[in-house]
């Protein structure tokens, strides 16, 4: 990045738009720190992508396809018959404006092209032009233009300058989700090999080795290898996971974020932990090399390719005759996993219906795709007390939870959390009620945005989110910001540096973990991080 | 721009009827003819896209979940903003319809700086939009129904209700009365009052002037010059009821016939609605209709429940584990990892 963004200057946010000038006429003016890293060739050639070349979105020249106009629009077409939702998100808004003020990416930059309805706009203009008869005989009155080179050019910075967090969706009065017309932009836009590498590079990895970060095999086995040195250390207790077993019960899948990024690594370490606590009590459970991504950046590249992705969790759950599996904690695996899955790949009839080993509970919501969120899970067994827990072990913390904008838009996964956090520690905090549960607003970072090369972007639309945090920190003292995602975790630590600082972030299960009393364990002095324990602070030096 | 071509357009629409009928005698044509089409093109416009619409499938279920999902039986969950069956779903839709649930939510940005340099966000409530929107849409379907009495003989039961319910404002507050003429209906002022709001609120918030299309000031225009004239036939500028009724049923009656002196007021009313419900079809006013379509709505959150079948679904090709193992096998069994094949 050429130039670091500063707090104070980030923070001169002009939400007017111009008086005069009609965004039609506003040409797009692509800005570093704002946009992603072309998809480089190796990328897309690896999962067989369109237009595989080498290309820098700053330059003049993308190198796009000769007839890309005609690609576009066969690619409009086709989307329209096949999705109503976008069929008619083109068609009924009244640009009413309630959507306008609900991004975080509007909030935290002033660009009104990032307004929801703006943005979707974009691509309505072109649609009108194109495809009813108002566009086609009064273009501009009717709000129609042709799409040109620089029009695309829009398109693309704008539809990856949105976190499909769907907020705006919630406010819009018809229900325009303009996520979801991202969704299928972003779907245009590959077509003729327009992705950005943060997105292009975590697919082919993906596809490959089966995680985001190119992970083989045997690297993943040895990272799990430390953790549970580390939790041997910490606490005496050997863990003892397994990889690939046929035979087991359940399947365990989960973001490798989890086990190669801080502090996510602290989340991976407390499902280890938990697995290892239940195993006496018949937990069995095994992990996966070959599907060992949760989170699904195909999903930010087409349906097709989320689909693609999306299939190796049942092919390997088949492959090792599991009966059912349990998701970690991730934000857009389980938007794909509660709307996407059973219609992409089921249905899953070599499964079984989930039921908890421990507790007989039946998880009757998820009979479909028979998979399980391992926070209702954990939820489930702390409700019928199969968990010795000493919440106390956390009282250095003073937490607040961020509910991800997938799990909770695409979902409705509010409580568990909640209840567990509740469970596992003293002292929780709400942010104020407009920036929680389904109003909650994005880490700024999703949707295959969380590169180094656009961090004047992110941190732009982390602003509201850590503008909240800075609430309750001021408020009570919150010095820890939990959250039920891989993306947050990786995301978060470098947001609150620039807005909030001195807040930590945590997954759910790290603080489940800080709790979890075993038998026969060491006396915690630490947590899983090395900090000491509310108390222990003097005990080094005793 | 936008609000000069769009009053330019009513203006127009306003003076065609007036030349027509006042200097030229079309009375047939603005009377019979073009209220027909309109109605006609209102009618077929709206199947067509609605038709259209739900020619594209739903393939995958994305309700907006604005409340707790259905998971565990203890955990408490919104049966209506995010409902796992269609009962659910009926009285979201309810909510939604009737009461603009989600409009409802609106808040409002407040953005500051505070002295520090470091920004004040603060989410104001905002119930303005929601009110005007609600109150527009309420009186408009009063009147309409309140036209009944023109439309049907003998006159509805429930007009008449109406009719009471809404004029009982007629207590001489507005000198008008003292004039003898009729009682003040409330909606016709809220009509007005609203659609007045929503064109102030559309200038006035920089927001929405910078995304206001042509499109959204002709309709309000439209509905501007429809209140006014109703307005003006009803208080101010008298036209013989009888004539217009008779003209009404006509219509409704599939028996049109002209009646003698109207008066060009009510031709020039009778256009603006005319163009208004032709143009529906082919405008945002389709939301009338899209609303109950929209996916992210009108589904239950069930399909991790649930199986639901994607009509265009197609096989795709995805790396298999054995291509997985092919390549990293003698890595995997270094590390202990089981493997389906011994390496050579
Ligand atoms: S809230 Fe909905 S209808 Fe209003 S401007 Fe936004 S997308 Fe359009
Ligand atoms: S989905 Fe989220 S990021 Fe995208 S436009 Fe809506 S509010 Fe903004």
């Amino acid at each position: 990045m050429a130039k670091d963004p500063k707090a104070g200057e980030t923070a001169k946010i002009n939400h007017t738009p111009p008086l005069m000038e009609g965004w039609m006429d506003t040409p797009v003016d692509i800005r570093e720190g704002i946009y992603c890293y072309g998809a480089k060739e190796k990328n897309l050639e690896a999962v067989d992508m369109p237009n595989a070349r080498d290309w820098n979105p700053a330059e003049e020249d993308w190198q796009l396809p000769d007839d890309w106009e005609k690609v576009i629009d066969d690619g409009f077409r086709l989307r329209l018959d096949r999705f109503r939702s976008f069929k008619l998100f083109m068609d009924i808004c009244v640009r009413c404006g309630a959507c306008a003020d609900k991004c975080h990416f509007f909030i935290g930059s002033g660009d009104p092209k990032n307004m929801p309805v703006l943005r979707a706009e974009l691509i309505r203009s072109v649609y009108r032009k194109k495809y009813t008869a108002g566009g086609k005989l009064f273009g501009k009155l009717a709000g129609a233009r042709d799409l040109t080179l620089d029009v695309l050019k829009e398109w693309w910075y704008y539809l990856y300058q949105c976190t499909e967090c769907r907020r705006c969706s919630l406010f819009c009065p018809y229900g325009i989700d303009t996520a979801e017309v991202t969704i299928i932009g972003r779907e245009l836009t590959n077509l003729i090999g327009l992705n950005t590498d943060w997105i292009s590079a975590p697919v082919a990895n993906c596809n490959r080795t089966g995680n985001h970060l190119g992970i083989q095999p045997h690297a993943y086995k040895d990272m799990m290898d430390f953790f549970v040195d580390e939790i041997e250390d910490i606490t005496g207790i050997r863990v003892e996971p397994s990889f690939n077993r046929k035979g087991a019960e359940i399947l365990f899948i989960t973001p490798s974020g989890d086990v190669f990024a801080d502090p996510g690594t602290y989340t991976c370490m407390g499902y280890l932990m938990l697995f290892h606590y239940l195993q006496s009590q018949g937990l069995d459970i095994t992990w996966s090399t070959y599907a060992s991504e949760g989170g699904n950046f195909g999903y930010f590249t087409s349906h097709e390719m989320a689909k693609r992705l999306n299939a190796k969790m049942y092919a390997e759950a088949k492959r090792l005759g599991v009966k059912w599996i349990l998701g970690g904690e991730c934000g857009h695996m389980w938007r794909v996993l509660n709307q996407y899955m059973d219609t992409f790949n089921g249905p899953a009839d070599f499964l079984e219906e989930p039921v908890s080993p421990i507790t007989g509970t039946k998880f009757e919501n998820a009979k479909g795709t028979k998979m399980v969120h391992l926070v209702e899970f954990t939820a489930d067994l702390i409700k019928h007390n199969k968990l010795k827990l000493d919440p106390s072990r956390n009282d250095h913390l003073k937490v607040t939870f961020h509910d991800s904008c997938n799990p909770s838009r695409g979902m409705g996964f509010f409580e568990e959390p909640r209840y567990v956090i509740n469970a596992v520690c003293n002292n929780f905090y709400e942010m104020p009620p407009q920036t929680i549960r389904e109003q909650t607003f994005c880490c700024g970072s999703g949707a295959g945005l969380n590169a180094g090369e656009n961090m004047e972007l992110r941190m732009r639309g982390g602003l509201p989110r850590a503008n909240a945090v800075r609430y309750v920190k001021e408020k009570y003292g919150v010095n820890m910001l939990s959250c039920i995602c891989a993306i947050d975790r990786a995301v978060f630590p470098t947001l609150m540096d620039f807005w909030v600082r001195d807040v930590g972030v945590t997954g759910v299960h790290e603080m489940v973990a800080n709790a979890l009393v075993f038998e026969g364990e060491n006396e915690r002095t630490t947590d899983l991080r090395g900090e000491p324990l509310a108390g222990m602070e003097d005990d080094d030096n005793v | 721009m936008s609000i000069v071509v769009s009053s330019l357009a009513v203006v127009l629409i306003v003076l065609i009827p007036w030349v027509g009928v006042g200097a030229f005698n079309l009375q047939y044509l603005f009377g019979v003819v073009v209220p027909y089409a309109a109605l006609a093109t209102f009618i077929i416009g709206i199947v067509v896209r609605v038709i259209d619409w739900a020619r594209s499938p739903v393939p995958f279920r994305i309700p907006t979940t604005a409340g707790q999902q259905w998971s565990l039986p203890w955990v408490k969950y919104s049966k209506i903003d995010n409902p796992k069956g269609t009962g659910g779903v009926i009285v979201r839709m309810l909510f939604e319809i009737l009461t603009f649930r989600s409009l409802f939510r609106n808040t409002r940005l407040e953005y500051r700086l505070k002295g520090d340099g470091a920004p004040k966000i603060d989410y104001e409530w905002e119930k303005w939009l929601w009110l005007a929107a609600l109150l527009f849409h309420y009186s408009f379907l009063v009147i309409f129904l309140r036209h009944f009495r023109f439309f049907v003989e003998p006159i509805p039961g429930f007009v008449h209700l109406l009719e009471s319910l809404d004029g009982f404002m007629q207590m001489g507050v507005l000198p008008l009365n003292g004039l003898g003429l009729p009682g003040v209906y409330l909606t016709d002022m809220l009509l007005m009052l609203a659609v007045t709001y929503l064109f102030v609120r559309r200038i006035y918030v920089h927001q929405t002037r910078y995304i206001s299309l042509p499109a959204d000031y002709f309709p309000l225009f439209l509905i501007l010059a429809l209140g006014t004239t109703g307005i003006l036939m009803r208080y101010f500028i008298r036209v013989d009821i009888t004539a217009v009724k008779e003209l009404a049923v006509g219509l409704f009656k599939f028996h049109p016939t002209i009646p003698g002196d109207i008066g060009v007021i009510f031709y020039i009313h009778l256009f603006v609605i005319s163009v208004l419900i032709a143009y529906f079809p082919f405008s945002k006013l389709m939301h009338m209709a899209g609303i109950f379509l929209s996916p992210t709505r009108n589904l239950s959150n069930n399909s991790r429940m649930k199986r639901h079948i994607n009509p265009w679904n197609y096989p795709v090709h995805y790396h298999t584990y054995q291509a997985y193992e092919d390549e990293f096998r003698e890595a995997m069994v270094e590390a202990g990892l089981p493997v389906e094949k011994e390496p050579e």
